[in-house]
């Protein structure tokens, strides 16, 4: 069981790390803000251009309004209507997926433990608490919680397809919450400079059908996997 | 009196002036504290280190234009990032709007220097010998490398064993005495040194600019000065302030440093702001529009910038509800500076445009900025910032805001003062061909770096594989990159032959209205041969025939006093004329003195720390060499200074410069300490492994001991100033020296006794420092009553004159308000900490 379990980590990583190519809700509510405020960026930044080159290249039209109209539209009644609405719009997103799964649903509990250059996921709903380097296992559609921490410097947690990154502290636990659509392997990466393997402490995320995660995790618990680690991913 | 003689030829008040301020010949250029050169100076340095920061940044689009690249491995890579952000920052972009400051605001604001011009070059040596530090440790190849931002535990000994660490805690340190030091300067003098009738709300709208980014200086670099003392402390003595296993906590530095760094941003892009706001006007044709507006909006992202650091701490496991105050308010910022972008729209509504040279770059900051403020916001709505955050998403955004934000108007300001500086015109074809190759080249590399972030490319990763599909947009990146390098090179070119080869530019070229222009242009050393009267804003005048009025003698001080370099100080509002100030000559003291704390940085980057203590009465000693030439040994009375007007010298003056001086030097120490206390709490707070297995012990004897003689050292302070010429002054103030030695007597037993070993717990480790904060203060407390005991025996305090005692006071003052609240800290902590960890 285990030889397969390690196997499926090194091979078949399929997708990259793009944040625009989400595979869970959670990234993939952040994908779709993103392209609502690129649009309204651009529109924004289009708007402000169109004024200033009208002002400067046809100077009638500009006199039409007085200077106290000018700043003050421009200043505050252009800006607050769409910057209080994204606020709360956003604070009310950001609520969402840190709730994530609601009060009721139980999450399948993981440590994200990071050591300069690898990461070690520890599966704390099990006794045994198994652990594996280098490949995370979750099951798909279900929610995982992932608590972040480091024995060294500090890292960062990071699955892009999945959802944003938490950063993994010595000393503290920090949290993220996100579900896998889809059985697949996503790539993760640490996203905070910690030295000289910092582009190298790459990490996948393999999300299993339930019911292989559950013989996986039995199978693990069986199995002394802490003793192999070395073996299944340098 | 020459004063009352009749007027002097215009040429000789020339020449009678230029023999007294013109900087001399040959090496004694390093005695000057003039601020025209040494404005130049700051400019041209920081130009040197641009050039140096853009080499870098070459360097690093070279190795990522690959995948795989076998260019550098990852450890140089890491030198060269982070040696290109701090470059780039601490020794470009603050000391070349400094640069612009020091030269044009005395000229801006009708004076003939700023209020303390030995200052200036001191703060120009400890920028230049602190930026040298660094560029000299990365050729020899020990450059630092965690990163700009230096985060612990990477930069803590454990894993940065090497001096690279220390190289840029000890070279940035030395560089922000220089920013200290600027700030005071440029706040005392837009504040006192004015043109007699320039009140605040006629001033140029720069000075207004520069007072609020002086400010912020003052209230933002302390955090980061603290953060590097204590994790240099932590590096050479091991105090744990930034270990999680001994109750310290890493984020500790990300708070103090982002504290520092998010206003750091708006200390850079306000002076550029500023620098617009003066021409922009010019160029169409009619004066700002909105100049209150302005001001209240820069005045309100002053404010807001100090409440944003946390959003580059968004990831750290901060609650929701606590991130969103952050972000709303890094969302807000985006309302004052809409109302700045729309006062440059209206004004130009207003006007009747021109198109010239500086106004292309303009036009380059309004296309890059806006696109910078929009990925701004975006980057502050937490559920994004999560995603983008620590990618070249975040890279792409702050060169958008830096460059729009900064370079782009800098350069138009360089183009817009050239004739200033140099007497000489720009052409047009090559100026245009730089700014386009720049434009362009900016715009592909950093437009296409926002995708390569979202595509998931993390920040200082020194190499990638081909099949995340990032390697097309690198290589466009790189290739822009290097467009941009050969665009900023035709710029610089440019600018070299203009200095060179151009024709003499008229007086006033562009037809401006504020007086810098009424001078000749380059200008002489002494700004103004006379000092104008101002009736109305300052940014309305008539500077072609001002400049023939004031070179003829008309104003005020139109001609010299025994050998002396006099500028007007004046009332703080109204401006009305209040004092005559008596300016330092020319000096080597500066450079000394800059070379004195050089060699400190050097003791304490070699590790021989107890030599290093000992070069800190020598830098002090210097400081107290600078005083032997100020103040009057007499009464002398208020003096003539031109057209009936008579006003007291500045040593004379109830409200001289030198005391708000101080005063702003304290608002600084005082962050600097707020900042350390803050630190002692954030720690019980939020650190692990609290509460430690021994507490401090301080007793009760000691800190009353100690608060007492501070109080008492204070109230003999005052004494002294109230009996000033009678017999009690000078015991008083030998009392005064008395009781801080007692004071600092306690505070030594205090550490000997009170607190267990101070490596092994964080909080030992914070009562250490403000135990030593606290002693310093004492120490300095005795400098300053035993020099106004000095000072009285040597004659040059009467009851007319106390500024030195006054001075003096402020400190005392200072020390016993810290200490009673360092005492009730100190004793708060422990007790707080005894009873258990935080909730």
């Amino acid at each position: 069981m285990f030889p397969m379990f390690a196997a499926a980590g090194v091979s078949g990583c399929s997708g990259d790390l793009s944040t625009l190519s989400p595979a869970g809700p959670v990234a993939g509510s952040i994908a779709t803000l993103w392209w609502v405020m690129a649009a309204g960026a651009a529109l924004i930044f289009l708007i402000v251009m169109v004024l200033f080159l009208l002002v400067w290249l046809r100077p009638n039209f500009g006199r039409s309004f007085s200077q106290r109209a000018w700043i003050l539209g421009g200043g505050l009644a252009f800006p607050i209507p769409l910057l209080v609405p994204l606020l709360v719009y956003s604070f009310q997103q950001g609520e969402i997926l840190l709730h994530i799964g609601g009060p009721t649903e139980t999450p399948v509990r993981i440590e994200a433990r990071a050591r300069m250059w690898q990461w070690e996921f520890i599966y704390l709903d099990e006794d045994t608490a198994p652990s594996t380097v280098g490949v995370l296992h979750i099951p798909a559609g279900a929610l995982v919680k992932v608590t972040a921490t480091s024995e060294d410097v500090i890292h960062s947690f990071w699955v892009p397809r999945l959802s944003g990154k938490v950063d993994a502290i010595p000393g503290h636990r920090a949290r993220v919450r996100f579900l896998a659509n889809t059985p697949n392997t996503y790539r993760g990466a640490c996203a905070e400079f910690c030295g000289s393997g910092h582009a190298g402490m790459l990490f996948s995320v393999q999300v299993h059908k339930p019911e292989d995660y559950a013989r996986l995790i039995k199978a693990a618990r069986d199995t002394s996997l802490r003793a192999s680690l070395a073996q299944v991913h340098p | 009196m020459r004063a009352n003689k009749p007027m002097l030829s215009p040429i000789r008040l020339h020449k009678d002036l230029s023999a007294i301020w013109d900087t001399r010949p040959g090496l004694q250029r390093l005695a000057s504290v003039n601020h025209t050169t040494l404005g130049k100076r700051f400019i041209v340095t920081a130009i040197v280190f641009f050039a140096i920061g853009g080499g870098l940044a070459m360097l690093i689009r070279a190795q990522l234009a690959t995948s795989q690249s076998a260019f550098m491995e990852a450890g140089l890579y890491a030198q060269i990032f982070t040696m290109h952000g701090t470059v780039m920052m601490f020794l470009f972009a603050i000391p070349l709007f400094e640069g612009f400051a020091i030269y044009l605001l005395p000229k801006l604001v009708g004076a003939r220097d700023f209020a303390f011009p030995r200052l200036t070059a001191y703060s120009y040596w400890c920028y230049l010998f602190g930026g040298s530090m660094l560029i000299v440790g990365m050729l020899a190849g020990v450059a630092p490398d965690s990163g700009w931002f230096m985060y612990t535990p990477l930069s803590s000994r454990t894993y940065m064993p090497g001096i690279n660490a220390d190289l840029w805690l000890l070279g940035i340190t030395f560089v922000e005495i220089s920013a200290i030091c600027t700030a005071v300067e440029i706040a005392v003098s837009v504040l006192k040194v004015r043109a007699p009738g320039m009140s605040l709300d006629r001033m140029p709208i720069f000075a207004w600019y520069m007072l609020i980014v002086a400010f912020m200086m003052l209230v933002g670099f302390p955090p980061l000065i603290l953060g590097s003392i204590l994790l240099e402390v932590e590096r050479a003595f091991d105090l744990p302030f930034f270990d999680p296993k001994r109750g310290g906590d890493p984020l500790l530095w990300q708070h103090l440093f982002w504290l520092f760094g998010h206003p750091e941003v708006y200390i850079i892009f306000l002076p550029a702001a500023g620098l617009v706001s003066t021409f922009l006007p010019v160029f169409a044709g009619r004066p700002l529009a909105g100049y209150i507006a302005v001001v209240i909006a820069v005045i309100a992202m002053g404010f807001l910038s100090f409440g944003l650091w946390v959003h580059h701490m968004y990831a750290t496991g901060i609650p929701h509800l606590g991130l969103s105050f952050f972000a709303a308010a890094s969302v807000l910022v985006a309302v004052p500076t809409a109302v700045q972008i729309f006062a440059w729209i209206a004004t130009l509504a207003h006007g009747t445009p021109r198109f010239s040279l500086p106004m292309l770059y303009v036009f380059g900051m309004f296309f890059v900025f806006v696109i910078g403020g929009l990925t701004g916001v975006m980057l502050a709505i937490v559920p994004f910032n999560l995603q983008a955050h620590d990618t070249h998403f975040v890279v792409a955004h702050l060169h958008y805001v830096l460059i729009g934000g900064f370079v782009l108007p800098m350069i138009g300001a360089a183009y817009y003062w050239l004739p200033h500086i140099t007497g000489r015109r720009p052409s047009r074809v090559m100026s245009n061909i730089g700014f386009w190759t720049i434009f362009a080249g900016f715009n592909v590399t950093f437009l296409a770096m926002h995708l390569t972030g979202l595509k998931g490319m993390p920040r200082r990763v020194h190499t990638y594989l081909p099949e995340y599909g990032w390697e097309a947009l690198n290589f466009l990146s790189s290739f822009g990159s290097f467009i941009m390098a050969i665009g900023f090179a035709i710029a610089a070119l440019d600018l070299l032959l203009i200095v060179r080869f151009a024709p003499r530019s008229t007086r006033n070229p562009w037809k401006a209205a504020t007086l810098e222009w009424a001078m000749p242009i380059p200008p002489p050393s002494y700004n103004f041969a006379s000092l104008p009267k101002i009736f109305r804003r300052a940014d309305t005048l008539e500077p072609s025939t001002m400049a023939a009025e004031l070179a003829g003698g008309m104003g005020y001080l139109a001609f010299t006093r025994n050998g002396q370099m006099e500028t007007l100080g004046v009332e703080m509002v109204g401006g009305n004329t209040e004092q005559v100030i008596v300016l330092p000559r020319q000096t080597y003291l500066p450079l000394i003195t800059a070379a004195t704390t050089g060699v400190f940085f050097l003791l304490m980057l070699f590790k021989f720390y107890w030599l290093a203590l000992v070069a800190i009465p020598l830098v002090v000693i210097c400081f107290l060499f600078w005083t032997r030439d100020t103040g009057l040994r007499a009464d002398v009375g208020p003096v003539p200074i031109g057209h009936g007007i008579v006003a007291p010298y500045h040593s004379e003056s109830a409200d001289a410069p030198s005391s708000w001086a101080m005063a702003f030097t304290l608002v600084a120490d005082a962050m600097l300490y707020a900042s350390l206390l803050f630190g002692g709490l954030f720690l019980w707070a939020s650190a692990p492994n609290w509460p430690p297995a021994e507490l401090p012990a301080l007793g009760v004897v000691l800190p009353i001991g100690v608060v007492a003689a501070a109080l008492a050292a204070m109230a003999s302070g005052i004494l002294a100033l109230r009996n000033v010429g009678g017999a009690v002054s000078i015991p008083a103030l030998a009392l005064c020296a008395a009781c801080h030695a007692i004071a600092l007597a306690c505070l030594f037993t205090l550490a000997v006794t009170g607190i267990p070993s101070f490596t092994q717990h964080a909080l030992s480790a914070v009562i250490m420092v403000v135990i030593i904060y606290l002693a310093a203060h004492h120490a300095m407390g005795v400098v300053f009553a035993l020099f106004g005991v000095a000072r009285m025996i040597s004659g040059k305090v009467s009851a007319r004159r106390t500024l030195d005692l006054r001075i003096g006071n402020q400190w005392h003052l200072y020390t016993a308000g810290a200490n009673f609240i360092g005492v009730l800290f100190m004793v708060g902590l422990i007790a707080i900490a005894g009873t258990g960890a935080a909730p």
